[in-house]
């Protein structure tokens, strides 16, 4: 069986010293080992952005696709070949921007693939613009008066749209985070793990010590359960959002590959491409 | 007795003319008659005319008629937008219910025949159509027994009852207007012969073809006119295992098309011109990332919104050029339903072969003409996967990624899918080297641009030029692409008989150009006429760039939403001398 080593390539990435994104990149790695994965086994899809760089960082399949479209490839990719463990992820800019029609209808559809977002409230690549997360107020080089704007929820949003686990952490809290990928990979369905992931260069208002002194763990909430969309909903709201652990999950409903009519148990990435000639003949047979 | 009939039946949208030109027409092409369709129909669900114009033939016909003889009306507006299609013998057959009247300037003969009543008194009018059929057998002398099976067929399961009384109905239409029609003559057609054909639009042929190809998996975004390949792959996708999904937009049909084929399984997107253009970035990362992918793009009228249910063919330079940047690219046009079955299947080949996007390109009176088609020949279909990797892979040291874009002679790499051990790489949509790593270097850059370009420069494409060339040195050349060929093949019989010599080209490759193929064509003719649905002549000015001769290529062009009449292409031809 694989250590989390093995997810280890030879490249090295190109964050800023700091950057939250070590500690995402380590613990997918872990998770990856502790689930019992071999490196061939996994595919990580990434959008674009710094973080989006994390498939290019990790001894597995990846694909670094297009901005904000990382979802619809992780999709396509699982549609495939149901067998292989497919994580996408990327920035807060590429989920919550310019994909997140994507990320809604990813979290309606609830195809098996864990989704990683890395939540810096900021632009990093692109040198410090302001982020859909980024608070009101907040100055950039975009919004030099201070952002008009209000910052998204996404874990509210994702609860609204119909997700099935829902979950939030901070690059830190490396173990926890690690038990958090792994249930999101072990759960059938859509998974959405938010990350708040300090950007050490362009964000310094959102620092380290700024979540550390801002952040509510859900394991401190007395009586906390992550199976009661209302109460978690609530949570939210009193919390601003702020909170990280297994916001909701719904272990109940089935997952898209489970529902989709005639969906082939194996993969399809297998199947014998060729019809047999009956089969062709019946299909012909409707346009006489 | 006449060899050819062009029928045309008309009403408001959501009245049943659908039904009522389907049934008349599987009819007669189980007689073995050859048929053409059209559909003129709006952007919208009830209300507005709507008609649908069948040509039938006792030989081969793939191009609308010049006129009409036969027009079946369910409203006065059906008479008054369509009457002058109507020859001196043409008939207008109306439902009495209107009080229809004919317009004076036309030598045509009417006959009001009670389609709703005679409905009603059977029973519903939903009917009408079948009296209207029945009306129609009369005129062309017609057994009505032809339809037994049809009717069987479309409301068997309602059971025998509604089957009786719809046959009722067509008897209904047919007596009444026999008795109507006193000893006046009928339009009697020569016996077909009787073979055994299809009939069908080319959507349903793509998705045919695509299923025939190994198609496991498709998403798309619902678009006029591309749905049905969805809808067709829908009902037959689950008993093979596979499966569609309608997506949340037309980025997210491609980018999880492309995810797929990265994944292994063969896989398709189609859509029309707002779609293809949202694609563009998407179809720019199929080509730098070497992932297979198939898209078909129906065209309509553009640009915008457009005239979205209208025949138009102006996506082409779109098609070629579409996405920054450059990429390697496949785009085929075929130009009958036949030929758009075997090219579906073979886009995948392509695709998988050369690594690169296919973009398969129709127009709306190819992807939604109903037609009929000479049985299809699955054992022609291949199934070729290029340089997939399916035997075990030899380990690598030191967690070295798989050269899964190694610079080779022909410029394709070995390609591994994800799941397959020691195959690991990095696929970016980044500049990269031959594992996948981001790369920067000008070397590099150089190294990999000539590979990808390498790939298509010895493209091996069976028949890239559909020609009809029997002279040597021809008077006129007449060139085209998709839907244009049956108006183009008939307007080159007419100019035959006129004493030119002509010779026709109809380009089924689109790009990379087959320029050599058409220089000869070109040069071995005095002049060039490119028949196009498009106001700036894309394809006249392709093959300009292509073949030079600019002096001799002359553009035939039609914008205004329908498709050539063969009559067109004639008169615009003989104009050019």
């Amino acid at each position: 069986m694989a250590t989390f080593k093995e997810f280890r390539n030879n490249v090295k990435p190109n964050w800023c010293p700091g950057c939250g994104d070590f500690s995402v990149q380590a613990a997918m790695q872990r998770a990856a080992a502790n689930v019992g994965l071999e490196p061939e086994d996994l595919a990580v899809i990434s959008g674009i952005g710094c973080s989006g760089r994390i498939s290019g960082y990790i001894n597995s399949y990846g694909f670094h696709g297009i901005h904000g479209r990382a979802l619809p490839i992780a999709q396509g990719v699982k549609m495939a070949n149901r067998d292989l463990t497919v994580i996408a992820s990327g920035g807060d800019g590429d989920g919550f921007a310019i994909g997140m029609g994507h990320t809604v209808h990813a979290i309606r559809r609830n195809i098996n693939i864990t989704y990683i977002v890395m939540d810096n409230q900021i632009y990093g690549l692109t040198k410090g613009q302001t982020s859909p997360r980024s608070a009101a107020g907040f100055k950039t080089k975009s919004t030099p008066m201070g952002s008009i704007e209000q910052a998204i929820s996404p874990m509210e949003l994702a609860l609204t749209a119909g997700a099935t686990f829902v979950a939030q952490s901070f690059s830190t809290d490396l173990k926890d985070l690690t038990a958090l990928i792994e249930a999101g990979i072990k759960h059938e369905g859509f998974s959405l793990i938010n990350v708040f992931s300090p950007c050490v260069t362009y964000n310094k208002v959102n620092t380290y010590d700024w979540f550390k002194e801002n952040l509510t763990k859900l394991s401190d909430v007395e009586g906390y359960d992550p199976s009661n969309r209302e109460a978690a909903m609530q949570t939210l709201m009193q919390h601003n959002g702020l909170v990280t652990g297994l916001i909701y999950q719904n272990t109940e409903r089935k997952s898209y590959q489970e529902l989709v009519s005639g969906y082939s148990e194996t993969p399809l990435a297998q199947a014998d491409l060729k019809l047999d000639q009956a089969h062709f003949d019946k299909l012909v047979a409707e346009f006489k | 007795m006449i060899n050819q009939l062009s029928w045309k039946v008309g009403g408001q949208q959501g009245e049943g003319i659908e039904s009522t030109g389907e049934i008349f027409s599987i009819a007669l092409n189980r007689l073995g008659y050859y048929l053409y369709g059209y559909r003129h129909f709006s952007s919208r669900i009830k209300g507005g005319h709507t008609n649908n114009k069948i040509r039938v033939s006792t030989t081969q016909v793939r191009s609308i008629s010049d006129d009409l003889d036969i027009l079946v009306a369910f409203d006065q507006e059906t008479i008054d937008v369509n009457y002058k299609e109507l020859h001196e013998n043409g008939v207008i057959i109306a439902d009495a219910k209107f009080d229809p009247k004919k317009p004076e300037d036309t030598q045509a003969a009417m006959y009001a025949v009670p389609f709703t009543d005679m409905a009603t008194e059977l029973g519903t009018s939903l009917m009408k159509n079948m009296v209207a059929i029945g009306a129609t057998s009369a005129i062309l002398d017609l057994d009505i027994q032809v339809f037994e099976e049809v009717v069987q067929e479309i409301f068997g399961r309602k059971g025998q009852q509604v089957v009786d009384k719809n046959m009722e109905a067509i008897k209904a239409g047919y007596e009444y207007t026999k008795e109507q029609l006193g000893g006046a003559e009928t339009m009697q057609l020569e016996k077909a012969d009787g073979q055994k054909r299809l009939f069908m639009i080319g959507n349903d042929a793509i998705a045919l073809g695509a299923l025939a190809a190994g198609c496991r998996f498709m998403a798309a975004y619902p678009i006029t006119p591309a749905s049905e390949i969805m809808e067709y792959l829908i009902k037959k996708l689950p008993a093979l295992g596979g499966a569609v999904i309608q997506t949340e937009d037309e980025i997210a049909a491609v980018t999880m098309t492309i995810g797929a084929n990265y994944g292994g399984v063969r896989a398709l997107t189609a859509s029309a011109g707002p779609g293809l253009s949202l694609k563009m970035e998407a179809i720019g990362l199929s080509g730098i990332t070497e992932t297979p992918l198939v898209i078909v793009d129906t065209q309509r009228g553009g640009p915008s919104t457009g005239l979205p249910t209208k025949q138009e063919q102006s996506d082409l330079m779109a098609m070629i050029y579409g996405t920054h940047g450059e990429i390697p690219k496949i785009v085929m046009a075929p130009s009958t339903v036949q030929e758009a079955f075997y090219d579906a299947a073979e886009a995948f080949n392509l695709a998988e072969e050369y690594q690169c996007p296919v973009i398969l390109l129709t127009d709306l009176q190819l992807s939604l003409g109903k037609q009929t088609v000479e049985p299809l020949n699955f054992e022609k279909v291949e199934i070729r996967r290029g340089k997939l990797v399916t035997e075990e892979l030899p380990e690598i040291e030191n967690k070295g990624y798989f050269k899964r874009f190694e610079v080779t002679e022909d410029g394709v790499s070995p390609r591994v899918i994800p799941g397959m051990k020691n195959g690991i790489h990095h696929v970016t949509g980044v500049e990269h080297d031959e594992t996948g790593k981001p790369s920067e270097s000008a070397a590099n850059r150089i190294a990999q641009m000539d590979k990808r370009f390498r790939k298509i420069s010895n493209l091996k494409f069976d028949t890239p030029i559909h020609k009809n060339a029997p002279h040597e040195e021809a008077d006129l050349l007449i060139v085209g692409f998709n839907s244009t060929r049956g108006a183009i093949e008939e307007a080159m019989g007419r100019l035959e008989k006129d004493g030119m010599k002509v010779n026709h080209a109809h380009v089924r490759l689109i790009h990379p150009f087959p320029a050599e193929e058409m220089m000869q064509l070109v040069n071995s003719a005095k002049k060039v006429a490119v028949i196009e649905n498009n106001a700036t002549g894309q394809l006249a000015n392709i093959m300009k760039m292509n073949v030079g001769s600019h002096e001799k290529i002359h553009k035939i062009l039609k914008y205004d939403g329908n498709p050539f009449l063969p009559q067109e292409v004639h008169t615009k031809c003989k104009e050019l001398f």
